[in-house]
């Protein structure tokens, strides 16, 4: 018997992907994706193969070095959470264009219900868009197979395959079974400068390419290992049918169905398995899209379908608009009786996340609310990691989290409207991420923003990653253009509340664009540098 | 035999610990599991759930249906009260009596305390009490696991203290020795009670 692993999603993805030869993971920390590029991270095999795992500055530059590094031929895998789609869209877009040369993965991680994120987007429309071959397991192990698979395509469609998971997925573990280990694949830059020059004569021709490979696409859809039909009697007429998506195919299988017979056609591989979709709905009264995320395999159904077939799903309510799937709400759309012996407890009240007792962005906050009371019509507007939480009580602090670096191009936009004083919140990783550019505009502008990267030294909210800045803020700074004396830096500690809280009114008051950096090490990182010296030690 | 479990508590008081050590002890007894976690903003102090799913079949669903989970191990008594609705008749609730206040409008212990003993099954103990009156203030989480240990029935006490053996085993054998202590507590405060 192959051993077996207990292994999150996300690490079944970074094991296979090991296996299937890649040479390097491109990534930019979000939920529910980072421990992919983590695994890889502490991998000892990836060590010994020296494959690249270091972080990057956001999802763009990790889009565009994975496609580098396939246009050199060899294999590469890039992670984010669904909304990082949204900065390497450019890039991602395309890569469909110009196509690969070495297999190419692209990873979204999908956070139906929004447990740590801003959105629920679901990044299936995304491979649409760009046309390419989507993958979407329904369980860890399908999930490290699925990486080998996904190269192999890749390899052989010469196109970008995007493997799209959910949380419950990246976050939830289950015994893996691991197959061979391919080699690296060698060196072998593209010699094609007609695909790789996106001229528009060029692009053109890859455009009309790219539409032409599309029956290819749905051949392989329609015969993937992935995708397979079950329980259709064809010598009668069921009353349902279920197409299940993803993980929703592991909900619709704990249903107990009273003896009812239900045809399954599971669905991991995309374009959609046209014909297998005609061919279930032939044999069944009505069908039932049970897919996580947004309704985008419900409206494709609907129009593959004569328009008075019955469709049911999220469009129909008979499941949920929004949130993700349960074994609960899948039940009742199949219709289980769902019995619940005890009721929700009065008692129970909610708990919801908080800073770090010692955290210095708790003095950020206690500081800026200190110099806003002074000034009744301030804004401040907040940016997306830890410190979001300055939204919450006690501080309440922010006004606005938007997007990545959203803080000081708001800042500035409301600034130009006449909003005084516009101040920006936004971290060390953030900054580095997508806050630079606004600086930048707001520096050539001359807005009347003061900008505070509170800094920590690391990405803290998904766990303490590098941050790409780390020891150059004052010179990016500088760099952009702010002025010397008005980059300021602060160790943020309650004892030097005064000198923090003059310092931020002193800003306030220059009319002009000041950043404000208070400097301290987030509690969780430097906790356990102390735990791990002091079992050195030991 | 199939078993689902759902483990609760506050960020950062030791679930995923408890999470790891079942799921260690059913992977080397070649039991099927899964066990969804959760990551991310939740760990900031806010309340955590694991859901654990063990069986000798295989398991399709990450997530346990409500009305279905065999026993809710808590680390909190509140925690262990917001997952009620996932219990099935006669399901088990084990936790801990220590409350844990980080909010304004935490319930007053009595009230806390009456909802706890409507349920018909359950075991709680002032585990951080425990924990610290045996000097082992971080094996609060070790000595709820002893306590559910012999009401987790696919899996054995024993199984479950060789487990702690291999999990700790890279932090030495002080380490390992202290944690299997700590389930012995949990294990001996069950059966006495």
């Amino acid at each position: 018997m192959t051993e077996k692993k207990l292994l999150l999603g996300d690490e079944a993805i970074a094991l296979g992907a090991i296996h299937a030869g890649i040479s390097g993971v491109y990534a930019y920390p979000g939920t529910p994706s980072t421990e992919i590029t983590e695994f890889i991270q502490n991998s000892s095999l990836a060590k010994e193969r020296k494959l690249h795992s270091t972080w990057c500055t956001n999802e763009k530059t990790a889009m565009e070095a994975a496609l580098g590094m396939s246009y050199a031929g060899k294999r590469a895998l890039v992670c984010m959470k669904h909304v990082g789609m949204n900065v390497a869209a450019d890039a991602f877009v395309n890569s469909a264009i110009t196509g690969v040369n070495g297999g190419l993965v692209v990873l979204a991680a999908d956070d139906p219900s929004m447990h740590s994120s801003q959105n629920e987007q679901d990044s299936r429309f995304y491979g649409k868009f760009a046309m390419i071959p989507i993958l979407e397991p329904s369980s860890q192990q399908e999930a490290y197979d699925m990486m080998d698979y996904a190269y192999t395509l890749s390899e052989h469609l010469r196109l970008p395959v995007l493997m799209r998971v959910v949380t419950r997925l990246a976050h939830s573990r289950a015994g893996v079974e691991v197959a061979a280990i391919r080699e690296e694949n060698p060196l072998n830059p593209d010699n094609e400068r007609t695909h790789w020059v996106l001229l528009p004569g060029n692009a053109r021709r890859q455009y009309q390419a790219l539409v032409e490979k599309q029956n290819e696409l749905e051949e392989s859809s329609s015969k993937s290992p992935y995708n397979c039909l079950e329980g259709l009697d064809q010598g009668c007429k069921h009353e349902l049918g279920v197409i299940a998506c993803g993980i929703g195919y592991n909900y619709v299988k704990e249903v107990d169905t009273d003896g009812r017979s239900i045809p399954i056609l599971k669905v991991s591989q995309y374009p959609l398995p046209v014909e297998e979709i005609r061919r279930m709905a032939s044999g069944c009264g009505h069908v039932l899209v049970v897919e996580d995320g947004q309704p985008f395999v419900e409206e494709q159904v609907r129009a593959i379908l004569s328009s008075d077939y019955e469709v049911k799903g999220r469009l129909t309510n008979t499941l949920p608009r929004t949130g993700e799937l349960t074994p609960d709400n899948v039940g009742e759309a199949i219709g289980r009786n769902i019995k619940r012996p005890f009721g929700n407890s009065q008692v129970v009240m909610p708990r919801p996340p908080a800073l770090c007792q010692g955290c210095g962005h708790r003095d950020v906050y206690d500081a800026l609310n200190k110099v806003a009371a002074e000034y009744p019509d301030a804004r401040i507007f907040g940016d997306i990691g830890c410190y979001t939480l300055g939204a919450l009580p006690p501080f309440r602090a922010i006004d606005s989290c938007v997007d990545m670096g959203a803080s000081i191009t708001m800042a500035k936009g409301a600034s130009d409207a006449g909003v005084f004083p516009a101040i920006a919140v936004i971290g060390d990783s953030t900054f580095t991420h997508s806050g630079m550019t606004g600086l930048l505009d707001a520096v050539n502008d001359r807005a009347n923003i003061t900008v505070i990267i509170s800094d920590n030294l690391t990405t803290a909210m998904t766990g303490g990653q590098d941050s790409a800045g780390t020891n150059k803020f004052e010179a990016i700074c500088l760099g952009l253009g702010v002025e010397p004396e008005h980059v300021r830096v602060v160790v943020p500690l309650p004892k030097n509340m005064e000198e923090i809280t003059r310092i931020i009114r002193q800003e306030v008051e220059y009319k002009g664009v000041s950043v404000i950096i208070p400097r301290r090490e987030c509690i969780q990182t430097l906790n356990r540098k102390l735990r791990q010296k002091k079992a050195d030690k030991e | 035999m199939r078993k689902d479990i759902i483990l609760s508590g506050v960020g950062g008081q030791g679930i995923l610990t408890i999470a790891t050590i079942i799921g260690e002890a059913a992977t080397t007894a070649g039991i099927n599991l899964k066990q969804a976690e959760v990551h991310g903003m939740s760990q900031r102090g806010g309340d955590v759930q694991s859901n654990l799913r063990l069986s000798d079949e295989k398991i399709y669903s990450d997530l346990i249906a409500q009305g279905e989970a065999d026993m809710i191990i808590s680390m909190e008594p509140m925690e262990a009260l917001r997952y009620l609705p996932y219990l099935r008749e006669e399901g088990w609730v084990i936790t801990s009596a220590n409350p844990y206040k980080n909010i304004s409008d935490y319930p007053e212990e009595e009230r806390l305390m009456r909802a706890l003993e409507d349920i018909p099954h359950v075991v709680k103990l002032e585990i951080e009490d425990v924990a610290k009156e045996h000097n082992m203030p971080k094996c609060a989480n070790v000595i709820l696991l002893g306590m559910a240990a012999k009401y987790i029935e696919i899996l054995s006490p024993q199984q479950l203290r060789e487990s702690i053996g291999r999990v700790f085993a890279a932090k030495g054998s002080k380490v390992v020795e202290m944690n299997q202590k700590a389930f012995d507590i949990g294990l001996n405060a069950v059966k006495n009670g």
